[in-house]
């Protein structure tokens, strides 16, 4: 069946982070000047606002920072109710939204600071969204 | 010239007319401009003024161009300034500098949307936008879907550094509605316990239905004047006498600390700055409730209680009627109406309590009032302190 949720449009600051993806590669930025790393793409640090970036490969390991456990569903979502949808920060620091899977979608499973790990989601043969899973001890 | 300090035009500028629709909750018969002109309408009715009247006209939704076209006014001074639902704070605070300066001297601000009945909605409606915009590639394919999958994310955040349960955001929905029930206007009036809230459907853990507020038709709006004339209107002049503002993100997921609202921080300290009072002068709350858990970073940003003491704090009861915070005294955008962008609204009420006109809800002897609220989801914020002396 064809992939009917929302998909994302690579822009030029954001085509690096896209292509790392369809690598199975999580490629955000970091700053040389502040060493922080941030998320979403930009070409300038928006901690230090320094222009000296550069992309690197992280390890797409993190922790569970906030979720919800929703039950209306955006378009495409329909038959996914309960889903989780969270805000990882990774361990080089930045956070990001995503969806946790391959977890019951209930509160006693689903917590605060359980450690994440990134699963390649190839929606398309266009698209990898980044998604997470709880870490395999 | 000195450095300019903002408590030069404390007590400067002061509504002088405020009304909202003559009804609100379900009104399929108006569109969003029908909306806006009859709050337009009933707010100048109040101040004894007519639309010849107005030089200067603020509002959020549709842009001023297309609401000067539809009332047929030519304003001198505009203001577009459309970051969601607290815009109208931000309209008032711009008002003030704008008349202090002689940029204008009767402000109109109007509010309409037709929220619930969708009839001729016009404007920019929020949203990831785009698919190449930040929140259209890095929200939109996880399954966001309006406000109750967005500006609930930093709940679960708050509980965990706090321990704020779900029981005390369960107590705000308690409380406000208690106010609803001494409100006609009011979409919902009938007593609801904490057990009805937790009982109520999942919408996105942690938030049940009852949690969230309610979606209605409706508007409201302003009409300013400077020092020169404030007392010349059939009513008392209420006057600003705090502003606050600040913008920080637009998608959640790039909010800076999940728990605590940190440009609401910002916009507090400003307004106080402004008013030159102490927390302790404020008699009466207006603290935007798009969700339960608003007012308690509301009440933390702003000083009311310290970091994590939002939810046992309300959870007492307080805000309740009867106690020592009355807050959202018109039952608030959980159980009185909210339109989309309720900050007029929370106005109103402040208006209206300073006025003495608020009925079986009124405040005795309230003096100063405070009204916060947030656009998007804990984007931007706005802070008024008004007062009635």
């Amino acid at each position: 069946m064809a992939y009917n949720k929302p998909l994302p449009a690579p822009t030029p600051e954001t085509q690096e982070y896209w292509d790392g993806l369809k690598r199975h590669e999580l490629r955000i930025q970091r700053c040389r000047d502040c060493s922080r790393h941030y998320f979403y793409p930009r070409p300038f640090c928006p901690h230090c606002y320094s222009r000296n970036v550069e992309w690197t490969t992280v390890s797409g390991k993190g922790k569970l920072h906030t979720f919800v456990i929703n039950y209306r569903p955006a378009r495409g979502f329909e038959s996914d109710v309960p889903y989780v949808i969270a805000i990882v920060e990774l361990d080089e620091g930045a956070r990001m939204m995503t969806n946790l899977i391959n977890v019951q979608p209930d509160p006693q499973h689903v917590t605060a600071d359980m450690p994440v790990e990134i699963v390649y989601d190839d929606v398309t043969p266009e698209v990898t969204l980044p998604k997470f899973q709880p870490a395999r001890r | 010239m000195p450095a300019p300090d903002s408590r030069a035009l404390r007590h400067k500028v002061a509504i002088v007319g405020a009304a909202e629709t003559d009804t609100v909750g379900l009104l399929p018969n108006h569109s969003m401009l029908h909306l806006h002109a009859e709050s337009a309408f009933n707010a100048l009715d109040d101040a004894g003024l007519t639309l010849a009247d107005v030089d200067g006209l603020a509002t959020a939704g549709p842009s001023p161009v297309q609401l000067s076209e539809y009332l047929g006014i030519a304003p001198t001074w505009i203001d577009g300034t459309s970051v969601g639902g607290g815009s109208f704070l931000i309209h008032v605070g711009h008002a003030v500098a704008a008349i202090a300066a002689g940029y204008a001297s009767v402000v109109l601000i109007t509010h309409g949307e037709s929220g619930r009945s969708r009839v001729g909605v016009v404007g920019a409606g929020g949203g990831a936008g785009g698919n190449q915009t930040p929140g259209g590639q890095f929200e939109a394919p996880f399954g966001v879907f309006g406000p109750p999958s967005t500006f609930s994310i930093p709940i679960v955040r708050h509980m965990k550094r706090f321990g704020t349960t779900e029981e005390q955001f369960a107590a705000v929905a308690v409380a406000t509605r208690a106010w609803a029930v001494k409100n006609p206007r009011a979409l919902m009036r009938a007593p609801i316990t904490v057990e009805d809230v937790l009982n109520s459907r999942l919408v996105a853990w942690p938030l049940h239905l009852l949690n969230c507020c309610v979606v209605t038709d409706g508007g409201g709006a302003l009409v300013l004047v400077g020092e020169d004339r404030a007392r010349d209107f059939p009513k008392k002049p209420v006057w600003v006498l705090g502003r606050g503002e600040a913008g920080a993100h637009s998608n959640i997921s790039q909010m800076r600390d999940f728990t605590q609202w940190t440009h609401g921080i910002a916009a507090g300290e400003n307004a106080f700055h402004m008013a030159d009072i102490d927390r302790s002068a404020i008699d009466h709350a207006m603290f935007y409730d798009a969700f339960t858990h608003t007012p308690v970073y509301a009440l933390e940003a702003l000083g009311f209680v310290k970091p994590g003491e939002g939810g046992p704090f309300m959870a007492e009861m307080h805000t309740a009627p009867g106690g020592d915070f009355p807050m959202n005294t018109n039952g608030g955008g959980l159980s009185y109406t909210h339109t989309g962008m309720y900050g007029m609204f929370a106005i109103q009420e402040s208006v209206a309590q300073l006025r003495g006109e608020a009925g079986e809800r009124q405040i005795r002897d309230a003096k100063i009032g405070i009204v916060h609220a947030p656009g998007g989801f804990f984007a931007s914020v706005s802070t008024l302190i008004l007062g009635n002396e």
